[in-house]
C-alpha cells in the first residue's frame, strides 16, 4: 500500500523556492498500479523520490508498506529502500561489473550481512530472471544486453527482496514500441501476480487504459483522470 | 566486498597496474631500509657490541649541543671519578680512532679501539675473544684478509708494529672495521700520530640507585644511553638521516598514489554507488568495499614487491651492506599498507557524500 496524504515538496531556487509537489494526495492498493503522467518539469519524479524514501516532504503524510517515512533517518529510510520498495529505475541503472544473475543476487548484499543462504539466493535470482524472460542470459554484462533486455533486469532486480511497493520511473522511455508495450505487460503482471501497490511515471498515453488509476501531474498539483479518456486524449 | 571484488574483476587492467605501482614502491621502500639497516650496522655495531649502559663523552665544544666520538676525550680523573661515583658498577676507558694499517705494501683503514686490559674492558669483545696483549692486536677476519695478514704476522700503526693475536669476525665502526688493542698501545700510537690522548670516552655500567646526570654535572662530562649515542658518529647521523627521509618521502608517494587512484576510481563509479544507495546498500557496507578494493591492492602490491626484494636481496647481500630480516622487510611492509588505507579513505568523501537521489531519472 502507498498512501500520500496532502504531501508538499519544494527545492530551494536561487533566493525563493520552487513547489515541485503541491498538496498531493494518492493512494495505491495492493496489487493494482497507478499511472501518473504529466508534462516534464510538473513533477512526476519528485513525487517519486518522496514515495521511495529517496526525499523528505516539507510537510503531508506518507505511509509505504504500513511504515510511516515523514521522520526517518537517512539510515531508517535505506532499510525501508531495501525490504519493502522495489525502484524500476528510467535508465536500467545496472552495475557495469556484474552480470545479470549478480544484479539480482546483490540485492541480498546490500545490509552487510547475507539475509539467506547464497545458493538461494541466487537460485531466486535464477527464477526471477526466467520469470522476465531472460533464462539462458544468466552471465552476460549489461554491455551484452539489449535495451529490452537491460530493463528486464533493471524490474527483475526490483523484485528481489519481495517488496510490497513497486516504484517505476518511465520504464519505456529508451524503448521503441513493440518493446515498450512487452515492459508494460510485465510490469502489469508481475503487480498482479506479486499483489505490489505499483505507482508508474510514464510518458507514453497508448498504454493508460491498462491502468487501474491514471493521475495527471500539472505544476505540481495531482488530478484523477479516467483511464478509458486518458488513452482517446 | 561482493560488489567490490566483481569491480576488481572486471577492471582487471587498471587494477594490476595501480598493484604495480604499489609493487615497485615496496621494492625501492624494502632496498632502502636493507641498505640504511646495513649502513647502520657497518656504523655501529661495535657501539652496541660494548654492552653499556651509558657512553660518556667529555663536555662537547662551545657552541655544540651534541657530544660526539670523534671529538670526545676523556682523562684518566674523569674515569676515576666516575669509577667512584655512587651507583657505578663499572666504568671502562675506551679509546676510539680512525686509523690505517698496513703490512708491506697493503694498507687497509681501520678504526683503532683501545681497551683496558683489566677486567673492566674484557666484556667488549665478542665473547670467548682473548682480550689483546701489549703489543698484540685482535684483527677483523676482513681487515686480515685485505692486508694478507695471518695470527702471528705484524702490522702497523703510526710505525708502530703490532702482532695479530686473534682472529674475529668484523665489528663496524662508521664503516670500518675494528682493530682491538690494549689502551697504552693506543695512546702511545695517539702521539706518535701527533695527537696525545688518554681515552675517547667511558663505556659504563650502573645499578638501579645510578644517577647519571648528576654525576654528569659534578665531572663536567655528557653520557648517553647506547642507541641515543649512536647519533655522536657522524657519519651516522648523516647517512641514516638522508636515507630514512627518502624512505618516509616514499611512504608520503604510496599513500598520495594510492589515495589519487581511489578518488578517480571512486568518481568514475558515482553513479554506481547511488544507485546501490537508492536501492538500500548501508553506507558502511559500500565504506567497506572501498576499503577492501585499497586493501585488496596494497596487500597483493607490497606481497609482490617483498618477494621480489626478498629474492634480490638475497643475491645483492654479499656486494653491498644489505641487512634482510623480518625488521626491516616485515615494518616497512606494514607501513606501506596502513599508510595506504590512510590514502584510499580520502576517496570516501565521494562515497559519503553521493546522494541517492541522483539515481533517480538522472541520465547516465
Ligand atoms: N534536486 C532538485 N533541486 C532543485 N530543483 C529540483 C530538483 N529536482 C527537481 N527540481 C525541480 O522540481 C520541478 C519538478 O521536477 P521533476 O523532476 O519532478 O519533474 P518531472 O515531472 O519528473 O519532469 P520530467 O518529465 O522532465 O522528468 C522542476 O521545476 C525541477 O526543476
Ligand atoms: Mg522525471
Amino acid at each position: 500500500m502507498i498512501e500520500l496524504r496532502n504531501v508538499t515538496l519544494t527545492f530551494p531556487d536561487g533566493d525563493h523556492r520552487v513547489t515541485a509537489v503541491d498538496h498531493a494526495s494518492l493512494s495505491v492498493p495492493p496489487g493494482t498500479i497507478t499511472a501518473v503522467t504529466g508534462a516534464s518539469g510538473s513533477g512526476k519524479s519528485s513525487l517519486l523520490a518522496v514515495a521511495s524514501a529517496l526525499i523528505t516532504p516539507d510537510s503531508g503524510e506518507v505511509r509505504v508498506a504500513g511504515v510511516d517515512l515523514v521522520g526517518l533517518s537517512r539510515a531508517e529510510a535505506t532499510a525501508v529502500r531495501r525490504e519493502h520498495i522495489g525502484i524500476v529505475f528510467q535508465q536500467a541503472n545496472l552495475l557495469p561489473a556484474l552480470s545479470a544473475l549478480d544484479q539480482l543476487a546483490v540485492m541480498n548484499e546490500l545490509d552487510g550481512h547475507s539475509r539467506a543462504a547464497r545458493a538461494a539466493t541466487r537460485e531466486r535470482a535464477r527464477d526471477l530472471l526466467a520469470r522476465v524472460g531472460l533464462a539462458g542470459h544468466e552471465d552476460k554484462r549489461p554491455h551484452q544486453l539489449s535495451g529490452g533486455q537491460r530493463q528486464r533486469v533493471n524490474i527483475a532486480r526490483a523484485l528481489m527482496n519481495e517488496p510490497g511497493v513497486l516504484i517505476v520511473d518511465e520504464p519505456t522511455s529508451a524503448l521503441d514500441h513493440a518493446r515498450g508495450m512487452e515492459i508494460i505487460t510485465l510490469i502489469l503482471e508481475l503487480t498482479r501476480d506479486r499483489g505490489t501497490s505499483t505507482l508508474l511515471v510514464t510518458h507514453d498515453h497508448s498504454h493508460l487504459d491498462r491502468m487501474d488509476q491514471v493521475l495527471v501531474m500539472s505544476d505540481g498539483v495531482l488530478t484523477t483522470l479516467d483511464p478509458a479518456a486518458a488513452t482517446a486524449a | 566486498m561482493f560488489v567490490a571484488w566483481r569491480e576488481i574483476r572486471f577492471a582487471r587492467g587498471r587494477f594490476v597496474l595501480i598493484a604495480s605501482v604499489v609493487a615497485l614502491i615496496t621494492i625501492l621502500v624494502g632496498f632502502l631500509t636493507g641498505l640504511t639497516a646495513g649502513l647502520a650496522g657497518q656504523n655501529v655495531s661495535a657501539v652496541l657490541g660494548l654492552g653499556a649502559d651509558r657512553i660518556v663523552f667529555s663536555a662537547p665544544a662551545h657552541g655544540e649541543k651534541d657530544p660526539s666520538f670523534g671529538d670526545s676525550s676523556i682523562t684518566a680523573a674523569e674515569a676515576d671519578a666516575w669509577t667512584d661515583a655512587a651507583g657505578v658498577t663499572n666504568a671502562a676507558p675506551l679509546g676510539i680512532s680512525q686509523t690505517r694499517l698496513s703490512a708491506g705494501e697493503k694498507r687497509a683503514p681501520a678504526a683503532l679501539f683501545g681497551i683496558d686490559p683489566s677486567a673492566a674492558g674484557s666484556h667488549f669483545l665478542p665473547a670467548g675473544t682473548p682480550m689483546p696483549r701489549p703489543g698484540t692486536v685482535v684483527l677483523g677476519e676482513g681487515t686480515a684478509q685485505t692486508l694478507g695478514v695471518h695470527v702471528g704476522d705484524t702490522v702497523s700503526a703510526f710505525g708502530e708494529d703490532l702482532r695479530v693475536s686473534t682472529l674475529i669476525p668484523d665489528t663496524w665502526y662508521a664503516h670500518s672495521s675494528v682493530a682491538w688493542v690494549t689502551l697504552p698501545n693506543w695512546q702511545s700510537i695517539m702521539s706518535t700520530g701527533g695527537q696525545p690522548a688518554w681515552a675517547s670516552v667511558l663505556a659504563v655500567s650502573l645499578d638501579a640507585s645510578a644517577q647519571p646526570d648528576s654525576i654528569d654535572s659534578a665531572t663536567h662530562t655528557v653520557s648517553r644511553a647506547p642507541i641515543p649515542a649512536l647519533l655522536s658518529i657522524e657519519s651516522f647521523r648523516s647517512e641514516i638521516g638522508s636515507l630514512l627521509l627518502i624512505v618516509a618521502m616514499l611512504f608520503g608517494i604510496s599513500a598520495l598514489v594510492i589515495g589519487a587512484f581511489f578518488t578517480v576510481w571512486t568518481i568514475q563509479r558515482g553513479p554506481d554507488i547511488a544507485v546501490l544507495k537508492a536501492l538500500g546498500a548501508r553506507t558502511g557496507r559500500l565504506v567497506r568495499d572501498t576499503l577492501g578494493q585499497a586493501l585488496v591492492v596494497l596487500v597483493a602490491g607490497v606481497g609482490v614487491g617483498m618477494l621480489v626484494t626478498v629474492g634480490l636481496g638475497s643475491l645483492a647481500g654479499g656486494a653491498v651492506p644489505f641487512v634482510l630480516s623480518p625488521l626491516t622487510i616485515g615494518l616497512p611492509a606494514l607501513g606501506l599498507i596502513l599508510l595506504g588505507l590512510i590514502g584510499g579513505a580520502f576517496a570516501l568523501r565521494p562515497v559519503l557524500r553521493s546522494d541517492p537521489l541522483a539515481a533517480l531519472g538522472a541520465a547516465r
